[in-house]
């Protein structure tokens, strides 16, 4: 019996590498992050003949093993050190038909590592289409490989890949290319200082920014000299050896290939003309947007309504079936509620990230990154934004998360830390409250309500704060961070289903489990402060609301004993002791109680104003009993304009989501920037819902 | 004729002639952007950034300060 044997999949971006290691894997995946750093470590197991075990490593997308992110250190890391639990028994080099000459730059890199290489040309279905033939036995030949041609589309391929990875052993370890040609007598005294190290693993371990293999760097550092290149010359050797191998690459693909441009089909110039068109490409694309805006708010309504209401049943049914105590209140009113909490916002996560990896996998993402590059630039921020600013409209958990994209570190960060002042789906319905009670139903002109007219300004107040955050952070952020923009147009193409169903399995799961775990802990923190209190007000409230409320019914008087304990638990203590605080905001107490619970997540505050207003959850009843509540020192309406406009701004401003919290945590790798943001965002609030009120009472 | 990149029409194509290699990130050269390589000007954004090149057949998208520092060759020149 084999030992079981590590694969690492390798290869550009756009090759299709993800969807080679679906057809491998199925899954049988674990996406996680590699230790210490936020580069998604995506492994899986592969059944391959003879009952041998394929563990497989997908490794992030590159062009070459120059690394100049985190993503590709991984890769250098990985190939570099034998240690490494991932080093790869056998590599599989990832390409596409169509770019495999660009490709195959990485495959000669990996190849004179002495490491056994399979090449994996991808997208095979294509060659007929783009008039490309291929003479395999003879590129094999002049590229010392094993050769497999693939289409993940018409799951091809698969098996002779599988058989390939088994007999890894047969492979050919010569090189493609002899390191010393790049600069004879460096190489050559690096080959003496060094005589039984390979001369191109040191040469990738001198020449990376990255402090990887750290023992190997210090080792070689140790004898100095080979240090004495600056990183100048350094570099120019790098240009030196890139283009020796694309000598190498073009020689090896002339004898082996044919190109007939004249079969080509002209499908990428005929949708880049309009999809990439000066007018017509952002009309499209607005109009795209729109349309997602649309499905995501319609699509989602129905599913969300159903999980909301199927816990509102669980919660009842739990507390029939379990004994009346302490842990089923905390059941039924912390932990299931908290629950309901996390798995509402899954029906928005899954059409945001469906229509998201859609446009990704089409190609399409790019053509918007290159429209929206030079505009967002002005704001510190990158073409690449573009997406992150976008799905914050819906949420800003699945947004930080497509901040990935971003390649430049600095303009990452801007994005991850202004996406949460675009207007999110929880804000709507503290929104939606807020006007109906403050704004007057007028029209203007008879035309636009004052009403949609608000929430319209409100959206727009959203955009214009993150583009003016991201501008004035661009100006004080000092991040060293390389810039330079180099994106690939990639071939248009039909989605893949498999691809994206996985896409929204991983990012559903990771969502529910790792902001599930934050929400669920406040909830149940939340529900402990509301209720207990201290002293006996809140153990003999019943007695004390039904002495002094004798004329009330009993479902009236079920809701002032629950108003009367919450006044008395210690989260209404604190409501009261917070009071000072937001009395200059033209709040109460009981709005102080509704903040603070909604800091776990802003569409709590319409609850908790439910809970502490005693009235049932149904918003038109909320919004009479606000209407009613009246300011005790003024003797006018408790909800008056000075108070409902301080409270809009409040919302639109502060951060108030643990769960973004945790994915700017998760995303940055530090306690810093959420913080930070935090901090920021509720001071900007606490301001302008000053100002605001101040202004206008 | 020489020119850099950055001043080449749409839909014209030239060949790289030389690159300045210190201001340019490696990863360009890596994508196909060397010395002899083929280059035609696809398409430019609004106030012409980005440009949307085809450069020894990899389709990219860099911004003008980048193209700025590319010199070329102009080989033919459409005329539509």
């Amino acid at each position: 019996m084999l030992k079981n044997i590590n694969v690492s999949l390798i290869g550009n971006p756009n090759t299709g590498k993800t969807s080679v290691f679906n057809l491998l894997t199925g899954l049988n995946q674990q996406v996680g992050n590699y230790p210490g750093i936020t580069v998604e470590r995506k492994a899986g197991i592969c059944k391959l003949p003879r009952g041998v075990k394929g563990h497989i490593l997908d490794l992030p997308g590159t062009y070459s093993l120059n690394a100049t992110s985190l993503d590709e250190n991984v890769v250098c890391d990985i190939l570099l050190d034998k240690n490494d639990p991932d080093f790869p028994d056998v590599v599989v080099v990832v390409s596409d038909v169509i770019n495999l000459k660009r490709n195959l730059l990485i495959f000669t890199q990996i190849k004179d590592l002495c490491l056994p290489t399979i090449l994996a040309i991808n997208m095979s279905d294509q060659m007929q289409q783009e008039g490309i033939e291929i003479n395999i036995p003879d590129l094999e030949k002049e590229l010392k490989t094993k050769i497999v041609l693939l289409s993940s589309r018409k799951n091809e391929g698969i098996e002779a890949l599988k058989e390939a990875i088994l007999s890894y052993q047969n492979l050919d370890l010569a090189p493609c290319l002899d390191t010393t040609t790049i600069d004879k007598p460096y190489f050559e005294n690096l080959q003496q200082a060094f005589p039984d190290q390979l001369l191109y693993k040191l040469w990738l371990i001198i020449t990376q920014d990255a402090n990887f293999s750290n023992i190997q760097k210090n080792t070689i550092k140790d004898k100095g000299e080979f240090f004495t290149k600056n990183k100048n010359e350094l570099k120019k050797l790098q240009q030196k050896e890139t283009i020796k191998r694309y000598q190498f690459i073009t020689r090896a693909l002339k004898e082996t290939t044919t190109v007939n441009k004249a079969e080509a089909k002209g499908l990428r110039a005929r949708l880049d003309r309009v999809l990439m068109h000066p007018i017509l490409g952002y009309l499209i694309f607005f109009g795209l947007l729109l349309f997602i805006f649309q499905a995501i708010y319609d699509w989602s309504g129905i599913p969300m309504d159903f999980i909301d209401e199927s816990f509102v049943n669980l919660s009842e049914y739990v507390s029939q079936k379990l004994p009346n105590g302490v842990l089923t209140d905390l059941i039924t009113e912390g932990i299931i509620p908290g629950l309901s909490g996390v798995f509402i916002f899954v029906p928005q996560i899954m059409f945001l990230f469906f229509f998201i990896s859609i446009l990704e996998e089409t190609g399409y993402m790019s053509r918007v990154v290159f429209l929206m590059d030079r505009i967002l630039r002005k704001f510190g921020l990158s073409g690449k934004s573009v997406v992150p600013l976008i799905s914050g409209t819906a949420c800003s958990i699945p947004a930080v998360m497509a901040s990935r994209n971003i390649e430049n570190w600095k303009q990452r960060l801007i994005t991850i830390l202004v996406v949460p002042f675009t207007t999110c789906a929880a804000r709507l319905p503290v929104y939606a409250v807020l006007i109906a009670l403050v704004i007057p139903e007028n029209k203007l002109f008879g035309l636009f309500s004052y009403q949609s007219l608000t929430l319209m300004g409100l959206y727009l107040l959203g955009f214009l704060s993150a583009l003016l955050g991201a501008w004035i952070l661009n100006g004080y952020l000092k991040v060293e961070s390389k810039s330079f923009f180099v994106v690939e147009m990639p071939a248009y193409k039909l989605p893949l289903l498999k691809n994206i169903a996985l896409n929204l399995w991983e990012k559903t799961k990771s969502f529910v489990i790792e902001a599930g775990k934050i929400i669920l802990a406040i909830s149940i923190i939340l529900w402990v402060l509301a209720s207990y209190g201290p002293g006996d007000a809140f153990e003999n409230a019943e007695t004390i609301v039904k002495t002094e409320n004798t004329t009330l019914n009993k479902e009236e008087l079920a809701r002032e004993i629950s108003s009367y304990q919450l006044e008395h638990s210690y989260i209404g203590y604190m409501g009261k002791g917070i009071e000072p605080l937001v009395a200059p905001l033209g709040y109460d107490w009981k709005i102080g109680v509704a903040l603070i619970s909604s800091f776990a997540a802003r569409e709590i505050f319409v609850g908790s104003l439910a809970t502490i207003y005693s009235v049932g959850e149904e918003e038109e009843t909320i919004k009479n009993k606000m209407k009613a509540e009246i300011n005790p020192i003024t003797g006018g309406k408790r909800f008056d304009l000075a108070t409902g406009i301080s409270l809009l701004l409040f919302y639109a401003f502060a951060m108030q989501c643990l769960s973004t919290v945790a994915i700017v945590k998760k995303e940055t790798n530090s306690w810093k920037w959420p913080i930070l943001q935090l901090v920021i965002m509720t001071a900007i609030a606490y301001g302008s819902a000053l100002i605001a009120y101040q202004v206008l009472v | 004729m020489e020119k850099t990149l950055a001043e080449l029409k749409k839909g014209e194509k030239g060949t790289i002639t030389t690159i300045c290699t210190e201001q340019l990130p490696l990863k360009l050269i890596e994508m196909g952007c060397l010395p002899g390589s083929e280059v035609t000007l696809l398409q430019t954004a609004p106030f012409s950034c980005p440009l949307y090149l085809n450069i020894n057949d990899s389709y990219l998208a860099i911004r003008r300060t980048m193209a700025e520092k590319i010199n070329i060759k102009i080989s033919t020149t459409y005329t539509n």
